[in-house]
């Protein structure tokens, strides 16, 4: 298991990684750094969890796989290509290999739950639509949703949202799956249902899968390795999750077992509540 | 004074800034523009995208510009008959009313409450897939939101005005009929007859058209740009859609000053 602190860290070497991530910092601002030199590699076919407390930097790692920000410094490889948001049409290509699901599914309002999980089909191949039926059918069977294809956006509730979002992220049985939060707001049954669906996808089709996610049980259920990111947007440990699970490390002994104390602070850096509020000892 | 200086030094200072700035965003909204031509052919292949738009910007404002056409006529109707009969011309009421409305009141009245109503409609819509990650979840499955939801809608603006100030003309005139001929008792004939003879097709009619046109290219691109480049949250979807409608405004009756300069400068 790897437990240094970046900026010195590199990851174990994999002959063939989906995406390298190589020393990559990027701020949304001059002002603020989201991640700060970091170094990731997501091996093949396998179901990495990126695990962190909010605000430090997972999603923001995704939108940089797919290109969505330019790095500030580093360099981001998807199957051995640079990903570059300047080169659009390379862009676009690796694109089509790859789904995400966001954490708010970010489905299209004006289309119905049939019409969202076939926009990728249309869009990119010239499938008749009966087999454009058949294909969406069959995605939102897998997610438990095919009674409700007919629904409109607005009649969902939001799990139902996050699970039509995961039929189409999977609509075009893409080489890499990002998932981000798929367990928030989840009842316990679609939240087993859906860790369950990523492992099985991942197994069935031989997708690589990066589950971004603060849910550690659920991620450990369901992941080969994990990355455990800081708030100061730096890689602090990875491993298999029964490397993790036995980590020393005091950020990450307090992250899984979610306790108060420990290297990261629960409050904000401010002054005394008592000066304040204005009290005097 | 040192303070004078330092005080004088902020101001160049802030002045500097706010200029680039505004050209800053000229510039960023110029390549929007262009953006939107580039992406249009395409569009115009996915034919029913567009007839969709036109369905939603044209047909869902049929009612508050033919209601607002027909109050402006009997109004345009009324103020013309009180002014003319002063001077006995009320046989020129007909001539008057047809060609405030065809050459300036239809284009202008239809593009201020187009982008009253069309306009803040698509920049709250552009702006609330912006903030609902729509238009990143697009990105992400390859597709430019530019080439499948703006053009459409930038192509569905163009097409819809025209047609929509048409309206408002056609239904201003007759609201004149039946407040001149049928309440005040001006003669029908010499109403419609004088229309006839006088009102030319392309000088009147077809510059009238011209100017719609560009006034939908106007504020369908203030409307998309502002809806594109709205802050996504709830009061940045706000204070777009106010922009939108205010710059929108502005830009048509700025521009209507020049095409009338250009269009009805010779007699």
């Amino acid at each position: 298991m790897g437990q240094s602190r970046a900026p010195s860290f590199r990851p174990m070497s994999d002959p063939q990684p989906l995406i390298e991530i190589d020393r990559v910092s990027f701020g949304y601002d001059a002002s603020r750094t989201i991640l700060d030199d970091v170094s990731l590699r997501f091996a093949r076919g396998k179901v990495t969890a990126i695990l962190g407390g909010s605000g430090c930097g997972k999603t923001t790692l995704l939108r940089l796989i797919a290109g969505v920000h330019p790095v500030s410094q580093g360099r981001v490889r998807f199957d051995g290509e640079p990903v570059d948001a300047a080169n659009r049409e390379r862009l676009y290509r690796q694109r089509r290999r790859l789904g995400m699901l966001f954490q708010f599914g970010a489905l299209f309002t004006d289309l119905s739950v049939f019409d969202n999980v076939a926009f990728p089909l249309r869009e990119h191949t010239r499938l008749p639509e009966s087999m454009i039926r058949d294909i969406v059918l069959m995605k939102l069977d897998a997610v438990g949703l095919r009674g409700a294809a007919a629904l409109r956006i607005a009649q969902v509730s939001g799990g139902m949202a996050r699970r039509i979002a995961l039929a189409r992220a999977i609509a075009l049985d893409p080489e890499l799956i990002m998932y981000d939060e798929p367990f928030t707001g989840l009842d316990p049954i679609a939240t087993g249902v859906t860790a369950n669906l990523i492992r099985r996808l991942n197994d069935a089709t031989g997708a690589t899968s990066l589950v971004v996610s603060h849910d550690v049980p659920e991620c450990f259920a369901i992941c080969d390795r994990a990355y455990l990111l800081s708030g100061g947007g730096r890689v602090v440990a990875h491993g298999t999750p029964e490397e993790l699970r036995a980590s020393t490390d005091p950020e990450v002994r307090q992250f899984i077992g979610g306790e108060p104390d420990g290297p990261v602070r629960f409050h904000y850096p401010a002054p005394p509540l008592a000066q304040q509020l204005g009290l005097r000892a | 004074m040192p303070c004078h200086g330092v005080g004088m030094t902020q101001a160049l200072a802030w002045l500097g800034r706010a200029t680039l700035d505004r050209l800053r965003a000229l510039g960023h909204s110029a390549f929007f523009f262009v953006d939107l031509l580039r992406f249009s052919p395409a569009a115009l292949r996915r034919w029913p995208l567009v007839l969709t738009q036109i369905h939603l910007i044209g047909n869902h404002s049929l009612l508050i510009i033919a209601a607002s056409g027909l109050a402006v006529g009997f109004v345009l109707a009324l103020q013309m008959y009180y002014a003319l009969v002063t001077y006995g011309a009320t046989e020129s009421l007909g001539l008057v009313v047809n060609l405030a409305l065809l050459r300036e009141l239809g284009p202008v009245v239809t593009a201020l409450l187009f982008a009253g109503r069309a306009g803040t409609s698509l920049t709250a819509e552009i702006g609330l897939m912006k903030a609902g990650e729509q238009l990143v979840a697009m990105e992400l499955m390859a597709v430019d939101p530019r080439a499948r939801v703006l053009a459409p809608r930038f192509l569905g603006g163009i097409v819809s005005m025209p047609v929509l100030a048409l309206i408002f003309s056609s239904v201003g005139i007759l609201g004149a009929y039946v407040v001149a001929v049928l309440l005040i008792g001006v003669d029908a004939g010499n109403f419609w007859s004088i229309m006839q003879d006088r009102v030319d097709v392309w000088r009147d009619l077809g510059n009238g058209i011209v100017k719609s046109m560009v006034f939908g290219v106007i504020c369908t691109f203030v409307a998309l740009y502002q809806g594109y480049e709205s802050q996504p949250t709830p009061a940045g979807v706000a204070a777009a859609t106010t922009r939108s409608v205010v710059i929108a405004s502005l830009a048509v009756l700025g521009m209507d000053f020049i095409l009338t300069a250009l269009m009805f400068s010779t007699p």
